[in-house]
């Protein structure tokens, strides 16, 4: 049985003390809710993704059903910076199953209700608790910088390249009135910021960001029901761990987790796994870090082993390139509100392969695939999900 | 924090624990139930871990089945599906895979000045995080590194690190 986004909204990121958990939840509810033309009684479950611990509310499906009015069977997930992915694989596990024909999304962030230092002695302790951050203080850029200098050290990459990562993301960033960072940024302004995890700088991080982000799924028979010809369609989703210890991993030059994840996810859609870039428009990946950003290009096979810095060295990663990634601003200049970027990304995907994407980052739809990249801590979760145009 | 004594102000001046968001101007309620959290972390199965590094050993446990050592130390073997492990001390010795320096710490890290982690293979093959003593301008990947236990300087208990090995 096919499944198929059928509506989809998304917040203004960034700092969102305008308004409380469940008015920033309604936003992009609001927006799905309309796009999809459904109401909250075609609704059969709905699933909250959202991390937590730094904002007030913690019973989160239970807010949304009182404010919102929507009474279906929920839950809430967790899977780290992927939990909006894995929240759209057990929504579409569920129509898959046949439990439930229509079921609703929502990734929601509010990490702004606690200081940044809180929020950063809180997402360091996403590795092994006693054996990297009770003993050894690692923060998540750490974590990553582990990745990037083991990088730089095998492939002869340098800051700068992880700076053009930022210059590219804010780029896109300025062209989506979503994004946390509407502003372009130079290289020497990425370079001159301070460090915070050697190599990495400021700009090198994601910010600390409020969103929220809504999908609504629905199965292949609601879709003809309601008449539907405007929907987005899951292609295959693969998923993959990682060992909560960085000392188990075998190298520090790319996820294991996340290049099975892009083969089981390949796999399923048919699509060859040594160039897949033949069979997609566009992407988005996980660059939580600047490096990262390269190591996905190498992970999902965009690039062989090595080479993905050549691929922003030589601008392939813009639009008119071999694949354009990150054309909303990516987590970098767009924000990472951890449990609601997955669903970002979803919502990237429909936009894009609608042609509704903003003035000046629509990408030209001649595959009808979109992927997306989405990890959760440290190569600890991987998702990675297609979506395109026709079913599969 | 500041905003918790802004709020306990406004209590008085304005009758609620508020405050305003500085680049928004929006109004804030200042929650006053501060948490604080400190784990039990059970070590009693791993026990000799800590037990043989106050006496200057690194030791952890090998499957006596399949021989595959486990750094952490581990209570059972999931290959082989028992409890029985052995413990085995750790050669010393090791060659530097990666670092970082956190200049940005958490909170409860504060206290130190900013520090460098490292992961190290050792020669036995396990790999180990931890901090890296010395200057990490002189120090890159590949070099032989060494695994040395000290008492921590500011909390005070044994702690293992890593330290480049001379010449
Ligand atoms: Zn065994």
């Amino acid at each position: 049985m096919a499944v198929a986004i059928i509506g989809a909204g998304h917040s203004r990121f960034g700092n969102r003390r305008d308004v409380n958990v469940a008015e920033l939840a309604w936003e992009s509810m609001k927006q799905a809710f309309d796009r999809a033309n459904v109401v909250q009684k075609d609704i059969d479950f709905y699933i909250v993704g959202m991390a937590g611990l730094w904002s007030s509310e913690a019973a989160v499906p239970s807010l949304i059903a009182e404010y919102a009015k929507l009474y279906a069977g929920s839950m809430r997930i967790e899977a780290a910076c992927a939990t909006g992915s894995a929240s759209i694989g057990a929504g579409y596990n569920a129509i898959e199953s046949g439990e439930a024909d229509v079921v609703l999304i929502l990734g929601l962030e509010k990490m702004q209700e606690s200081p940044n230092p809180t929020v950063i002695e809180i997402i360091g302790r996403y590795g092994s608790y006693f054996w990297e951050f009770e003993n050894f203080g690692l923060t998540f850029p750490a974590y990553y910088a582990l990745y990037a200098t083991a990088y730089m050290n095998a492939y002869n990459a340098k800051e700068e390249d992880f700076g053009n990562v930022a210059v590219k993301n804010h780029y896109y960033g300025s062209k989506n009135p979503y994004a946390q960072f509407q502003k372009e940024i130079s290289l020497e302004q990425a370079l001159n910021s301070p460090y915070i995890a050697w190599p990495f700088k400021l700009y090198d991080c994601s910010p600390i960001t409020d969103g929220s982000a809504c999908v609504i799924l629905a199965s292949e028979e609601k879709v003809k029901e309601f008449g539907l010809d405007d929907t987005v369609w899951i292609i295959s989703q693969g998923s993959r761990t990682g060992t909560a210890n960085l000392s188990k991993r075998e190298n520090f030059l790319s996820f294991d987790s996340a290049r099975r994840a892009s083969q089981m996810a390949y796999r399923k859609a048919g699509i060859d796994a040594e160039k897949p870039y033949l069979h997609l428009d566009g992407a988005d990946v996980h660059d939580c870090f600047t490096s990262a950003e390269i190591m996905a290009y190498e992970d999902l096979g965009f690039a062989k082993r090595g080479e993905g810095v050549e691929l922003i060295r030589e601008e392939q990663t813009y639009i008119g390139g071999r694949i354009p990634v990150n054309v909303d601003g990516g987590l970098k200049a767009k924000g990472h509100p951890v449990g609601a970027t997955g669903v970002s990304q979803a919502v990237e995907a429909y936009k894009q392969l609608l042609g509704e994407a903003e003035k000046g980052r629509q990408v030209d739809i001649k595959h009808g695939r979109w992927l997306t990249h989405n990890i959760g801590g440290t190569g600890h979760y991987a998702y990675v999900t297609i979506y395109g145009l026709e079913k599969r | 924090m500041e905003y918790r004594k802004a709020g306990e102000k406004n209590i008085k001046e304005y009758g609620f624990p508020v405050t305003i968001d500085e680049k928004l101007g929006t109004l804030q309620w200042v929650d006053l139930r501060e948490l604080t959290l400190s784990y039990l972390i059970c070590i009693e199965n791993i026990a000799p871990f800590f037990e043989n590094m106050r006496e200057g050993k690194l030791v952890t446990t090998r499957c006596p089945e399949c021989g595959e050592i486990f750094f952490p130390p581990q209570k059972d073997c999931p290959n082989c599906m028992i409890s029985e492990m052995e413990w085995i001390e750790l050669g010393r010795e090791g060659t530097l895979e990666t670092l970082t320096v956190v200049f940005v710490r958490p909170p409860t890290f504060a206290r130190y000045d900013p520090y460098v982690v490292a992961i190290v293979r050792l020669d036995d093959g396990v790999k180990i995080t931890a901090w890296l003593r010395g200057d990490p301008e002189k120090v890159k990947i590949g070099d032989r590194v060494r695994i040395e236990i000290k008492r921590r300087e500011k909390e005070g208990h044994y702690m293992y690190e890593i330290v480049p090995v001379e010449g």
